[in-house]
């Protein structure tokens, strides 16, 4: 059966729009469990049908920030709009919010059916509407033949769909999802991400996500908060915190990156212009063009992605800037593409990413091979803090 | 490798499965065939008071030939014994809902607690033991008594005048007190294991759906909690059935118990066939449906 891959997606940048009003708004929000504190004075602003991660090591808050929106816990400090209106003290039963949870939690004694008739029952909706819903979720989910099993008859993948189909059956205006596919092989994961944005795209409801997977994170998002001692560091979209994150912290939470300590030498780029940006990482030149507000002197970091490296045995034309010489430590073969690590004179090892376009078993580089590692002035990024 | 070994029966493995039937049989079965055939036979005269169990492999046949069931036709002639079992029976099922009244609060109280204060808890709950039962029931002679510590307590409350005596004392009420007060840890236990393996998660996930708390405890926590209820229930309800001491030192006369009945006929009337028949029918009287249940519920599970 051809797989439908619903509307397609237009692109959707409220937060850049002044005049938008946000869905959520979590204002000044501070949440302190006796002397710890696990979100400290957090802002941040949600739009309407928005896909929004929040992304962190575990106890940097966001599971906290979450809970607090579903009504589990009060903010110590702070308040949460919803629509414009203060949700503090609301009980969770009371909220327009539906959670998907970690573990699930599907109640054992109740059918698939039952499980997802929960919310609607609760609702006092009449029985037809109740079981004309209980079908179009159970559709959705791709799960009617398994209507009348228990929880416990299910493999973990549909026990997935079913908590997501329970708290999607009350039509919630925010649906809240916790690590929602820990517990899934990659494989099913991956799927289960695209129905995800398909189901969000459908339904045209408010998507916030919880995760330590930052792979999920960028798949899914339309934005990312990433969060780190339960402050935020950085909100932006997939590309941007990969493109160009704002601290050394997100840098290196996101993907595969090389960071070097360095001193900016000259610099045309403070005046809030673009300009090029020259650094002395420890005897290796480099020049960044980037819009920075660092000046002579300032300690800062060069960062760069290890698929903006150029790895060579051949000596690229201009050695003076942006290039390093050293011996191949390691290679790291992924298959589609192979991971270098490069150890240059100094003792410094750099990370080179080359894709595999031909099909060869034998590389022309490999261990122990003296090789030149190159990029552009545009590949790099300074980073401040 | 470990598998080819765990298949093969060991001398060892043999005795583990053997030993809880050998005890039994010697223990329980043994026991029950001899109560079984005295309740066949007639009263004797004698020492022991009733003819004897067996007496040489010649005599099967006057063995057989002897027994008969004249004693349990007794028991259905006179009404004292069916009012026995039925009262029995009665203050059975009203001890155990009162039990499951009382346990369940302090068990869900339990199992709510923080992780760090459930073992003393736990603790608290299972302290009486540290006191013979006996000992236990007496005191509470000493409270119910009509010039007892209840009395004291309310005319000292000013509840009640100077010449008040509260009037609980051999009656039903006291041996309902009694007994509560007794099996009150074999309920709170199971009921206590049984909430506290509850996923909390559940109740968060019932609210996020948009019930309120009290409802979600009749929706999941007590539908997820009957395999604690009913293995309490059933710890409670079999043995107060035939309970003797707590109806005999709280109970007045009007307090028909079995257990009661079964120890007047051993000790007072010396009718041991006649007491064994009531001990019969009394296994029966449980052990039926009983078995009728985990039938059922085997069905249940098995569906």
């Amino acid at each position: 059966m051809a797989k439908s891959l619903g509307p397609v997606k237009r692109k959707f940048t409220p937060w850049t729009d002044p005049a938008a009003q946000p869905f959520i708004r979590f204002e000044n929000i501070t949440k302190r469990f006796g002397t710890f504190v696990a979100v400290d004075n957090l802002t941040l602003d949600i739009y309407e049908k928005e896909f929004f991660s929040l992304l962190g090591p575990s106890g940097c808050g966001k599971t906290t920030l979450m809970r607090m929106l579903a009504g589990f816990e009060e903010p110590t400090e702070g308040r949460i709009l919803l629509q414009g209106k203060d949700i503090s003290g609301v009980p969770p039963y009371r909220r327009p919010t539906n959670m998907m949870f970690q573990s699930y939690a599907l109640f054992p004694h109740m059918t698939v059916e039952k499980n997802i008739a929960f919310g609607l029952e609760q609702d006092k909706l009449p029985k037809g509407e109740i079981d004309t819903r209980v079908q179009e979720m159970l559709k959705l989910v791709k799960l009617e033949q398994f209507a009348k099993r228990k929880p416990s008859q299910l493999s973990g993948g549909q026990r997935q769909r079913v908590a997501l189909a329970r708290s999607l059956a009350k039509r919630p205006k925010v649906l809240l999802l916790d690590e929602p596919l820990g517990a899934l092989d990659r494989k099913l994961r991956e799927e289960t991400q695209f129905e995800l944005m398909d189901i969000q795209h459908t339904l045209g409801l408010t998507f916030l996500i919880v995760t330590h997977d930052q792979e999920e994170a960028m798949t899914v998002s339309d934005r990312i908060a990433v969060m780190d001692k339960g402050i935020i560091m950085q909100v932006a979209t997939p590309a941007e915190i990969y493109e160009a994150p704002n601290s050394r912290y997100v840098a290196d939470f996101i993907g595969d990156i090389n960071i070097l300590d360095g001193k900016v030498v000259s610099t045309t780029a403070a005046g809030g212009q673009a300009g090029t940006v020259r650094l002395d990482c420890g005897g290796l030149a480099v020049a960044v063009d980037q819009e920075c507000a660092a000046v002579v002197g300032n300690d800062v970091a060069f960062a760069i992605r290890p698929e903006k490296v150029r790895i060579s045995l051949d000596k690229p034309a201009d050695d003076s800037v942006n290039a390093a010489y050293g011996e191949v430590w390691d290679i790291g073969y992924l298959g589609d593409f192979s991971l270098f690590l490069v150890k240059t004179q100094d003792g410094r090892v750099l990370r080179a990413a080359q894709a595999n376009v031909a099909r060869l078993v034998d590389r022309p580089i490999t261990f122990g091979d003296m090789v030149w590692l190159s990029w552009s002035a545009d590949a790099g990024l300074v980073l401040t803090r | 490798m470990s598998e080819a070994h765990a298949l093969k029966p060991s001398p060892a493995r043999w005795l583990v499965v053997i030993f809880p039937y050998v005890w039994l049989t010697l223990f329980f079965l043994a026991p029950f065939l001899i109560i079984l055939k005295i309740s066949l036979s007639d009263t004797a005269i004698a020492m022991p008071p009733y003819t004897p169990v067996f007496q040489g492999f010649g005599a099967i046949g006057d063995f057989i030939s002897q027994l008969d069931i004249e004693n349990y036709i007794f028991l259905t002639d006179d009404p004292l014994y069916i009012d026995a079992y039925l009262s029995s029976l009665r203050i059975a099922v009203i001890s155990t809902l009162l039990l499951l009244l009382v346990g369940y609060p302090m068990a869900l109280c339990m199992a709510r607690a923080s992780a760090g204060i459930r073992p003393t808890l736990v603790m608290l709950v299972i302290l009486p033991f540290w006191t013979s039962f006996l000992i236990r029931v007496y005191a509470w002679i000493g409270i119910l008594k009509p010039e007892g510590l209840l009395t004291l307590l309310l005319q000292t409350l000013g509840i009640y005048g100077p010449d008040d005596q509260v009037q609980i004392f051999r009656t039903e009420t006291a041996v309902f007190i009694g007994i509560v007060y007794s099996y009150l840890p074999f309920m709170v236990l199971p009921l206590y294991a049984a909430l506290e393996k509850l996923d909390g998660t559940l109740l968060e996930a019932a609210s996020d759906l948009g019930c309120p708390p009290w409802k979600a405890f009749w929706k999941i926590t007590f539908p997820l909690s009957l395999p604690g209820v009913i293995a309490g229930s059933m710890i409670c309800f079999i043995p107060i059935t035939g309970e003797f001491v707590i109806p005999d030192l709280l109970g007045g006369a009007e307090t028909l118990m079995i257990g009661k009945t079964l120890w007047t006929e051993f000790f007072g009337n010396r009718d041991w066939p006649l007491a064994s028949a009531v001990a019969v029918i009394l296994l029966l009287v449980l052990v039926v449906p009983i078995m009728i249940f985990q039938n059922q519920q085997q069905k249940a599970e098995g569906k």
